[in-house]
């Protein structure tokens, strides 16, 4: 199974989510230079967390603009998954790829803590081997990090189902505690919090198993035997 | 076809909370003497300078720009654009 990373000018945890998805979970990942078209064998792909072009203008809304972004979106509608974290999902949400916005922390503090999800959308191809409402210790590292949308907005959200991971307590002043959503059609999944932080013992305090069936989820849904 | 200044300022819509604005006013300015202010807005200027025909085609290019390149989020912010001689 291949599973693309893209890079941005300013990304940091790529090298991170590489690791992650090839030597934790025995995945065929490739960086994918944002500058360059994606390549056409990808079963899923990753926007990782960073600063891409420093988080100038607005975080994410100048790497909304890059070639690859087209391309994601084209193969997004084919049903590929698609998963943002942190500037990822900035970059998503940017690239109207996901509804809402991430605004400054309420705090306006960068926000480097661990947290507490819960899962509030089981259907998703990185949520499926989750229960509702499990519990994920997860790190958050972000500056940006507020999730906002309008109240007809959150009420769409919360009819589609489209709200994947909710703060257990408030975090950061985002719209119901959101701390993930996901499109429509639930193929792409944008987080604030890093899973490729959480899901290996050595570096994880509390519990590493819940963040490892986000991957876990993305390989039952392309029916892989890991 | 000239140089013309186009000022744009990115505000949040009214509603979106501005912590950044609250701080300045309660931790800065009320802890003055400056107890007749009652509301601090932050915002983010761009100045661009452009060539067009007119101010009024300067100003409404930079809002064509403004908008297509999402250069502000209208889902949580309002721009006002302004166009000056250079």
């Amino acid at each position: 199974m291949n599973v693309g990373v893209v890079v941005f000018p300013g990304s940091n945890c790529d090298r991170d989510m590489f690791h992650v998805l090839s030597d934790v979970f025995n995945l065929n990942a490739h960086y994918c230079w944002h500058a360059k078209p994606l390549p056409e064998n990808l079963d899923a792909v990753v926007l990782p967390g960073g600063f891409s072009y420093g988080d100038r203008l607005r975080a994410g809304v100048i790497a909304a603009h890059s070639p690859i972004i087209q391309d994601i979106k084209k193969i997004s509608e084919k049903g590929i998954p698609i998963l943002g974290v942190c500037n990822g999902f900035q970059i998503l949400v940017e690239s109207g790829l996901l509804p809402g916005v991430l605004l400054k922390n309420d705090s306006l503090n960068f926000m480097c803590e661990w947290t507490n999800l819960t899962v509030e959308n089981n259907k998703t191809p990185f949520t499926n081997q989750f229960e509702l409402n499990q519990k994920i210790p997860i790190p958050i590292a972000n500056g940006e990090g507020r999730y906002f949308v309008d109240d007809e907005t959150l009420d769409q959200l919360e009819r589609k189902n489209q709200i994947v991971f909710k703060y257990d307590q408030v975090v950061n002043g985002s719209s119901n505690q959101i701390a993930g959503v996901c499109n429509d059609d639930g193929n792409i999944v944008g987080m604030m919090p890093h899973p490729e932080r959480a899901v290996e013992s050595e570096i994880n305090p509390h519990d590493n198993k819940p963040s490892s069936l986000i991957f876990e989820s993305l390989l039952k849904k392309m029916g892989v035997n890991n | 076809m000239v140089d013309y200044c186009v000022h744009v300022t990115i505000e949040n819509k009214p509603g979106i909370s501005d912590p950044e604005g609250k701080t300045i006013l309660n931790d800065l300015v009320l802890k003055g003497t400056h107890q007749n202010v009652s509301k601090i807005n932050t915002a983010k200027m761009l100045k661009f300078t452009i060539t067009e025909n007119n101010k009024e085609s300067a100003q409404s290019k930079v809002r064509e720009i403004c908008d297509e390149l999402r250069i502000y989020n209208p889902m949580v912010s309002v721009v006002t654009i302004d166009a000056f001689d250079a």
